[in-house]
């Protein structure tokens, strides 16, 4: 018997209509444990690096973590895994939500999609009972009414329901994946989706999950909500609320976006407005979010509550969580009654909450440089908001000049041509950014735009405060109750962390200090990436309720598989060398791992070069950010050098 | 008939503080595994969230009763302009209905306040319940004497002979003793 997972992979072949139930490798979970991990090396051992995103060969991957469904709080992720038209890398895009868990139930870790359907049908997962169904009556049905008409249709209010609108239907570079109260966004994986010809997976699952060690396994379970509770009533002191808590970031229970509007930029990551928040801006927000916020709603077992449930009068209720209220009201320099309307037209069509508001800005900007003309704009209405629902509407159809913008700025810049190019002045790896423009580079920042492989700040960043406190006995009391570091030389980098003169950005933390703590943060999503943890409970907030001294315990006793710290480690450092082999072998190269230019204003090449050579160093990469033979056969990961070292991808002694 | 002081146990349930989590049908069906916590499967929870988000109806129901036949009416509630059935609110593991019923046998379920030697502070899904949407209660109270308690193995056996008739659970049995 399996324990923590169920030990079975439910394989679908769209093109011969296949449905496999395959018992997978308990070797696999030792070494990938689930989640990201597993679905990376899927992808490796089966999607040659030829493969076009488009394509019969390229596989779509439903990964739940490996402690999803069991009690563990807050573990209820499903990352969905792929090759993204839009950067044509390694996809990386998660939800929460209670799809996860369901599919547990159902009897399966993963559902693992290959071909194309030469017609639009669902999945229906019930039990062991699966069949590929029909969905021609579901064509250019929101996201969230189809979910709702396939639970009618299929007389089971229980199931959950993963499915695309409109814009994956039609391949838009940025389509989401929509799940209700959550959504897999980033990197196009909806588009991929809609190319396989697939509108929804729905699944329900009543059968038992084992864990190995069931009174430890609960003592530990218990202790986290302990903590938890001990962390709500303990808020960190001297930071913005937003990073107070825990979860995702409270959106949708906080009014107060002095921090998000005064920081972040306006338009196409333009404009910042530090002096936009004001306390008529603040009562008039305040209205418009508690008359549309219904309730405060959380994921499968958690007793966060991160997301809501949002009516705007006259429009379909839909459910939020986080930042997405604000990325079209930024965008469009409008205000947040526009931000939760266009959210909901925006939630059915089923597109990524960062990368669309950016595009629509963008093409905006284009018209008011005369690169785009009005002519390319036939019937747009005049006010802002008019024009952001117009777009929106041209792009998930891919209508005119909606068909451009449907690839992202990148390509669509590059295919408007004219000095378009320029106006694509946010993104990282052909993937738009959260709109941030700074001032003084800060090195562990540069770090982890640079390097990161999910593209997505968020998904990197966490547990090392963003900025030191004022004062040395600040950080001092700051680093006393910090248990989660993974060793002690952590709380020293931050203890003498300045915010001014020396011992502060761009040269401290040290080229060293910064490497590791970039270690550290994205080890720890990595984890959570294989367990199907909630960053939220781990890797994003400050001293959260999961980290790498508890996590040990929780794996052996759900598995029965004995982990310790340092294989739990190297299991992370594994997964993480995998993907960036993925990566190389699709081109990506040192090159790359570059921020947007104008991120920061105060720029230091040599300082940069030394951190991503201080860096590379440190994950056993070469000097062009390939992983090198020795650190691939030290990770087991020995069929990936032979791989690379017989395509020549190592220059001439350089491996 | 005989009069005796009694532990009556109660939960308050505040619906309006439910975020629909599900943990306490996660802990729930974890607690009545066996052996203890080995397994959860919240198919098989007494508590049961009667959840719709895009109507905002978030709605746990306790386990209770299991019913031979279902009611002839079918009411509807209107309450702060939402609409529930009347089943929504009803805690019995009934014919017409899923809930409250092992999904492999489908034999009832009834939620049992959790009881354990020693006994327990408050019940599992009150003690996940971190929302405060589960408010326990204990107070003491005169009440006539309870007929025999059943157990689950009896609750089982008495709705298989309400469906198939004592006869043919007799001879099943039977059947089943190996000589
Ligand atoms: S912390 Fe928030 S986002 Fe994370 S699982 Fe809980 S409710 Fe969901
Ligand atoms: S644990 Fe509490 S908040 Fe969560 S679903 Fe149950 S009653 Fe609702
Ligand atoms: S009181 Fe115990 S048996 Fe009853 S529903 Fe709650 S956890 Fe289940």
């Amino acid at each position: 018997m399996r324990y923590g997972e169920t030990g079975f992979d439910l394989e679908i072949d769209l093109s011969r209509g296949g449905i496999d139930r395959v018992a997978s490798d308990p070797e696999l979970t030792r070494l990938f444990l689930g989640g990201l991990g597993t679905n990376a090396k899927i992808l490796w051992d089966r999607v040659p690096p030829e493969t076009e995103p488009f394509s019969e060969d390229n596989l779509l991957i439903f990964g739940t973590g490996l402690l999803c469904g069991t009690p563990a709080p807050g573990c209820n992720r499903t990352v969905v895994s792929t090759i993204s038209p839009q950067t044509r890398l390694m996809a990386y895009s998660m939800m929460g939500g209670f799809w996860a868990p369901e599919l547990k139930y159902a009897g399966f870790d993963r559902v693992i999609i290959r071909g194309r359907s030469p017609e639009l049908v669902y999945l229906w997962i019930h039990n062991d009972k699966v069949e590929i169904r029909d969905a021609s009556h579901l064509r250019g049905l929101g996201a969230i009414e189809s979910a709702e008409r396939l639970r009618k249709e299929l007389k089971e209010p229980n199931a959950q329901v993963a499915s695309i609108g409109m814009a994956g239907e039609n391949r838009v570079f940025y389509a989401s994946i929509e799940q209700g109260r959550s959504s897999a966004s980033r990197g196009g994986i909806g588009a991929v989706m809609g190319d396989k010809g697939l509108k929804a997976i729905v699944v329900r699952g009543t059968r038992d999950l084992n864990v190995a060690r069931p009174a430890e396994f609960l003592d530990l379970c218990d202790g986290v909500l302990k903590y938890i509770k001990h962390r709500e009533e303990n808020p960190i002191q001297g930071v913005p609320p937003i990073l107070a808590g825990l979860g995702s970031p409270q959106e949708m229970r906080i009014v107060d976006e002095q921090w998000h509007t005064t920081s972040f930029m306006w338009g196409n990551s333009r404009t910042r407005r530090k002096d936009f928040w004001t306390h008529e801006i603040e009562e008039k927000w305040r209205e418009t979010q508690e008359n549309v916020r219904t309730r405060l709603i959380s994921c499968y077992n958690c007793p966060m509550k991160c997301g809501a449930t949002i009516s705007v009068p006259g429009l379909p209720t839909y459910m939020m969580k986080c930042y997405s209220k604000l990325t079209y009201t930024m965008a469009a320099f409008s205000d947040l009654d526009f931000g939760f309307r266009i959210a909901q037209r925006a939630t059915e069509y089923g597109v990524d909450g960062f990368s669309a508001p950016q595009v629509m800005a963008f093409a905006l900007e284009l018209l008011e440089a005369g690169i785009l003309t009005d002519e390319d704009f036939p019937g747009m209405p005049p006010d802002v908001e008019g024009r952001f629902f117009w777009l929106l509407d041209r792009i998930v159809r891919r209508e005119g000049i909606g068909d451009a913008l449907a690839d992202g700025t990148y390509w669509a810049a590059r295919r408007i041509g004219k000095g378009a190019e320029a106006y694509d002045h946010n993104t990282i790896k052909k993937h738009e950014q959260l709109p941030l423009k700074l001032g003084m580079l800060n090195p562990v920042y540069y770090l982890m735009y640079s390097t990161g492989e999910k593209i997505n700040i968020t998904q990197i960043e966490g547990q090392f405060p963003q900025e030191p406190f004022a004062t040395r006995e600040a950080r001092e009391e700051f680093v006393k109750d910090w248990i989660q570091v993974p060793d002690d030389k952590f709380k020293k980098y931050y203890v003498d962390w300045e915010p001014r003169g020396e011992m502060s950005n761009p040269y401290y933390p040290t080229v060293e200090a910064s490497c590791d703590i970039v270690d550290w943060m994205e080890k720890m999503h990595y984890v959570d990436d294989a367990l199907g943890m909630c960053a939220g409970l781990s890797s994003f907030p400050l001293k959260p309720p999961y980290h790498i001294h508890n996590y040990p315990d929780f794996i052996s006793a759900a598995t029965g598989m004995d982990f310790d710290k340092d294989a739990l480690w190297q299991s992370a450092t594994r997964t993480r060398t995998l993907i960036r082999a993925f990566n190389v072998r699709r081109g990506m190269r040192r090159s790359d791992d570059r921020p947007p230019d104008d991120h920061w204003k105060k720029r230091f090449p040599d300082l940069e070069a030394q951190l991503l050579d201080g860096y590379y160093k440190l994950k056993g990469f070469n000097r062009d950010g390939i992983p090198t033979l020795e650190s691939l056969h030290a990770l087991g990961l020995d069929d990936v050098a032979e791989d690379l070292e017989q395509r020549g991808i190592y220059r001439h002694g350089q491996s | 008939m005989a009069k005796a002081r009694k532990i009556v146990k109660s939960v308050t349930i505040v619906a309006d503080k439910c975020n629909g989590c599900r943990a306490c049908e996660v802990i729930c069906s974890a607690f009545h595994a066996a052996p203890r916590y080995s397994s959860n499967n919240p198919a098989r929870s007494r508590i049961r969230i009667v959840r719709e988000p895009l109507r905002d109806i978030y709605l746990p129901v306790y386990a209770g009763e299991y019913t031979q036949s279902e009611c002839t009416g079918r009411d509807k509630y209107i309450i702060d302009g939402k609409e529930y059935s009347e089943c929504d609110f009803c805690r019995a593991s009934c014919p017409s209905r899923d809930l409250f019923k092992e999904p492999d046998s489908g034999l009832p379920l009834k939620c049992d306040m959790c009881e354990d030697t020693p006994p327990l502070a408050k019940p599992k899904c009150v003690e996940w319940c971190l929302n405060d949407a589960l408010i326990y209660e204990e107070r003491e109270e005169e009440v006539d004497v309870e007929e025999v308690r059943l157990g689950d193995v009896e609750i089982g056996i008495e709705s298989l002979i309400d469906k198939y008739g004592l006869q043919q659970v007799l001879d099943t049995v039977a059947r089943r003793v190996k000589p």
